[in-house]
């Protein structure tokens, strides 16, 4: 019951929307609706005939964004493991990371197809590059946001640097590492698409692609749907990870840790 | 290699004494340098407590660094046998049992888990934790918490404990409880102690001796001799007489 309560408005304010777009594009007329935006109807339409075209799409690109931050995460962890040991290296990298963000993906997405194919690889390097910066910035920031006392705690005991990384430092930067990678969802699904739109046959980004030019805008627009709700899943999925895995981290909202 | 906490109380000799000889230690902040001590001098026994009393802010956490080896005094000399630190906040790592933070000195000189948990479980017996041995600090009490606080620092295995203001952040009820299991345990396992509080009381309470600081630069003002037998009473006409001489050195009129 309390969830219901809860999400009621929500649900409400989504409902008004639409009905807002719907009374918007019928008032626009029949060609708006095939080619500019479809209505709310004729998207729940497209999802329904569709369903087989936008399923077997959505595992390609399902498993682009999963195996993505999955690379990313990574990766990600061990550049900023490696980045807290070394100043150095911060300063070499930091730049080249946040360029990394800055840079729209579809500039070097031709030159990895060129490189690496129409497979799933060159799509897989986008979503990890896109995905990394968020990844990177949030483990960064979480083990350098240890608590000095613990620090010079583990040195009146005798602890080497490499045991209070291991015992103290890791270990408080973990939430950060989901944050992290929480962050990184909703780029790196945006990130699959224009992968898929400059070089694949395949996934929901191509769907939009091909949608697009021939006049099925409700169709794009059911990919995109499909998108949207897989960026919501993936984000509470990681969240109920982190509450199996580390449940000392988790604190319902309203808890005041006393 | 890893030193089994001792199971006998401890024998310390002369070298676990603690030497604090006029110290001065400047800090270099944004808004200019802050003195935190000014020729500071402190002694502590083997098996002595000291109990530092002092107002906030007059570097009584800088005079443990410094005997914890963390800070360098810019002059003066610090001779201090291993110490061990209980930080003010217990500072117990969230993700760990507490028998597993109990025991994370051990593990800070490279224990196995098993070994840490073995040499850590008599004492969370003998301290009324074996119910919690399993529990996360965010379920234990504010009282519990700071008995496997100190666990942790007993276990380090050091002649000398260096305890920042433990019972500070504990309500009224639960810190007079503590500071008689503190005072039993010490009797029981003897250690060099240097024990910083803003709580007169409590001071004298614990300590062998009390060291009254003065505000910042800190040193000291004035020094009691306490040495009256354990468990003391709070009542005890002694005891109030005390408190009120070191409410005096700190300048507080009763």
């Amino acid at each position: 019951m309390k969830a219901v309560r809860q999400a009621l408005p929500a649900a409400l304010l989504l409902l008004a929307l639409l009905g807002l777009w719907e009374v918007y594009v019928d008032l626009k007329g029949t060609t708006f609706a095939l080619a500019i935006l479809p209505s709310p109807h004729l998207v729940a339409k497209a999802l329904y005939t569709d369903r087989s075209l936008l399923w077997s799409s959505f595992l390609v690109t399902a498993q682009e964004v999963l195996l993505g931050i999955l690379v990313a995460t990574a990766l990600g962890a061990v550049l900023s493991v490696a980045i807290h040991f070394s100043a150095t290296l911060r300063r070499a990298t930091y730049p080249l990371i946040v360029a990394s963000q800055a840079v729209p993906v579809v500039v070097f997405a031709p030159a990895l197809a060129f490189w690496l194919g129409f497979g799933i690889l060159p799509k897989l390097v986008v979503v990890a590059v896109v995905s990394f910066f968020s990844i990177v910035v949030a483990t960064t920031a979480g083990l350098a946001a240890v608590d000095p006392e613990l620090i010079k705690l583990m040195r009146t005991f005798d602890a080497s640097r490499m045991r209070t990384f291991w015992h103290v430092e890791l270990p408080s930067a973990l939430p950060a590492v989901f944050t992290g990678a929480k962050i990184a969802v909703a780029v790196s699904v945006i990130g699959a698409v224009f992968a898929e739109y400059t070089g694949s046959n395949s996934g929901l980004g191509y769907v939009i692609l091909v949608s697009e030019s021939q006049l099925l805008a409700a169709r794009g627009v059911a990919a995109t749907v499909i998108l949207s709700v897989f960026a919501i899943a993936l984000f509470g999925l990681l969240g109920l990870a982190e509450r199996l895995m580390l449940p000392w981290a988790y604190r319902p909202r309203g808890d005041i840790a006393t | 290699m890893v030193e089994a906490p001792p199971e006998e109380p401890r024998e310390l000799n002369a070298a676990d004494a603690v030497h604090v000889e006029l110290v001065s230690r400047t800090f270099r902040t944004k808004r200019g340098p802050i003195q935190a001590l000014a020729s500071m001098s402190l002694h502590a026994a083997p098996r002595e407590v000291v109990a530092v009393v002092g107002p906030s802010g007059c570097g009584k956490t800088t005079l443990l660094e410094l005997i914890c080896g963390l800070q360098r005094p810019d002059s003066g000399t610090v001779r201090a046998a291993p110490a061990a630190l209980m930080p003010q906040r217990d500072l117990l790592l969230p993700w760990l049992s507490a028998i597993d933070n109990a025991g994370l000195a051990l593990r800070a000189r490279g224990a196995s888990r098993l070994q840490a948990r073995k040499a850590a479980a008599p004492w969370l017996e003998r301290f009324g934790l074996e119910r919690f041995e399993r529990t996360r600090p965010a379920e234990l009490s504010g009282g519990m918490r700071q008995r496997v606080s100190f666990l942790r620092t007993l276990l380090a295995g050091k002649p000398v404990l260096a305890l920042d203001e433990p019972f500070a952040a504990l309500d009224a009820i639960t810190r007079h409880e503590m500071q008689g299991w503190l005072s039993h345990v010490l009797t029981g396992e003897p250690r060099t102690v240097v024990l910083i509080t803003h709580d007169v009381e409590e001071a004298v309470i614990l300590g062998d001796r009390v060291v009254v600081m003065s505000p910042r630069p800190g040193r000291t003002v004035a020094e009691i001799d306490v040495r009256l037998a354990r468990p003391r009473r709070r009542t005890d006409p002694t005891v109030v007489e005390m408190r009120e001489r070191a409410l005096a050195a700190l300048g507080v009129r009763t």
